[in-house]
């Protein structure tokens, strides 16, 4: 099942990971501040958890999630599986046919950002200096919703063969029209849930959909249109966090107005 | 007692958080795909490591990452040196950054790409040169952007209009990359922010913005994410076209 060894080799590349971190704050903090840590305890115990906590959650990944997930997004792009839902064998595949690679790629979007650790730090973040107003949930399914309609949306792309800079240039222009709409308070949190959304759980299951999808759709190279989706996956949430800052302003804005109604 | 029950709370959250990859799984697996689950004793013990290990993360969270981040960030605003903020923002991002694993991944994959498209000779060593390069070039990019991050902090400069900017760049540059470089470079702006350094980030943004006297934290404390996926777009453009 798990082998000691493979904890302590998962363990060991967090630890790699982690010290060029550790030793910018602890050399900065020694040399430049030259103060001692507040609760030195607390904070080094917190390191020591984040660690622990990001090898555990790796290795779980590594043994429940990841090759399955990669199996599925193998299965579902193959022919095989795509032939078995047509009637006529004989005809060629077109875009519509592979519509559960879009509702896996929608599914696994959205699941996968909801879980990712990340996300859910920005999110807490967010709520502490927002005094509340914005949600953590709220916004992780906002940002999680983005990902979802970008990766489905990516994988169209792949399947079509459309060049990429069309799509992300076209966001661009969606993210400049809502930055000029979307309440001030919302646009930094908005441009950097971009950012966030990609790391630890997506990035593995994402990338083995597109090299997937990339390489059993004909006409597609791997290497080349395999790339975009996580591209995809930074640029959608960016919209759709403004979109939930806009809707939710949008129905605070209704409601008071009722309530000056029923006052007259 | 106490600290069990508060143990046993987050637990669930955490299990909470990945009942949706459960359903997605098991919807595909049984209901599109028709198979049985390969050893399910191993992929629940998984589940099992993958919530415990998220309670611990969100834990050391907030005992370790955050307020360090916010306790440096107002601990360099008393000292008021600017030379001191700055180095430290460029040694967080570029740190972070070069030892990021997905970014080696792909930084070896896009030296494949190149070796395939000819723009380097297919050797071991060449490869290796341009990954190595490309790495550089990626964590020289984040530190850049942490530092342009800081300083509109500083400066309370309106990021709307630094974002844009550099989205019109990201479009000038497409027009002019090669055609190979592109897909990689639109993605490393994504994989560059690891789960790791984008806490602490971002307590080092909200920490800065909160302890200058007319910052909001809530304007002016987010962003340095922004950047740090903007400008490695830029610079691996950059580095496709110099090196073609």
């Amino acid at each position: 099942m798990i082998s000691l060894s493979q904890f302590i080799d998962t363990f060991t590349d967090t630890v790699i990971d982690v010290i060029p971190i550790a030793t910018i704050i602890f050399g900065f903090q020694i040399a430049v501040l030259r103060k001692p840590i507040a609760n030195l305890h607390t904070v080094v115990l917190g390191f020591f958890y984040v660690i622990v906590g990001l090898s555990l959650f790796l290795l779980g990944l590594e043994l429940a999630l990841f090759p399955l997930g990669e199996t599925m997004a193998k299965q579902l792009t193959a022919p095989e599986f795509l032939y078995s839902f047509k009637d006529d064998i004989t005809a060629s595949l077109g875009w519509i046919d592979y519509y559960w690679v879009y509702l896996f790629a929608f599914a696994i979007g959205f699941s996968t950002t909801i879980a990712e650790p990340s996300l859910i730090a920005v999110a807490i973040k967010a709520n502490q200096v927002s005094g509340g107003a914005i949600r953590v949930n709220g916004l992780r399914i906002a940002v999680a919703l983005g990902v979802a309609i970008g990766i489905s949306l990516g994988s169209y792309r792949i399947v079509v063969g459309d060049p990429i800079h069309y799509y992300i240039m076209g966001g661009y222009v969606v993210v400049i029209i809502q930055t000029h709409f979307a309440p001030k308070l919302i646009i930094a949190l908005a441009y950097d849930s971009g950012g966030v959304t990609t790391s630890t759980v997506t990035v593995p299951l994402v990338t083995a959909l597109g090299l997937g999808l990339a390489s059993q759709v004909p006409g597609r190279n791997p290497v080349i249109d395999g790339f975009g989706l996580v591209a995809f996956a930074s640029l959608f949430p960016i919209i759709s966090v403004m979109a939930y800052a806009q809707i939710t302003q949008w129905l605070n804005s209704r409601a008071s107005s009722k309530e000056n109604d029923n006052a007259l | 007692m106490k600290a069990l029950i508060a143990l046993f709370k987050a637990m669930l959250a955490s299990f909470r958080d990945l009942l949706p990859i459960v359903f997605v799984i098991a919807f595909f697996q049984f209901i599109v795909l028709q198979e049985p689950l390969p050893n399910i004793l191993s992929i629940l013990f998984g589940l099992l490591l993958v919530v415990l290990g998220l309670t611990f993360f969100i834990f050391g969270l907030n005992m370790g990452l955050f307020p360090i981040g916010e306790s440096m960030a107002q601990a360099f605003a008393r000292k008021g040196s600017l030379f001191w903020l700055i180095l430290f923002a460029f040694c967080l991002g570029f740190g972070t950054t070069i030892a990021e694993p997905a970014l080696t991944a792909v930084a070896n994959e896009a030296a494949e790409v190149a070796a395939e498209g000819g723009v380097i000779p297919q050797t071991i060593e060449e490869m290796d040169n341009y990954a190595n390069g490309l790495r550089v070039t990626v964590a020289l990019s984040v530190g850049l952007a942490i530092v342009l991050g800081v300083v509109r902090i500083l400066k309370g400069w309106p990021i709307h209009i630094m974002i844009i900017s550099g989205y019109i760049g990201v479009v000038v540059l497409t027009w002019f990359a090669p055609e190979t470089i592109i897909g990689i470079a639109y993605d490393s702006g994504g994989v560059t922010t690891s789960t790791i350094t984008v806490p602490l980030v971002t307590a080092l943004g909200i920490g800065l913005a909160s302890s200058i006297k007319g910052r909001n934290p809530m304007v002016d404390g987010f962003g340095l994410i922004a950047f740090a996926s903007l400008l490695p777009m830029i610079f691996v453009m950059l580095y496709g076209m110099v090196l073609s």
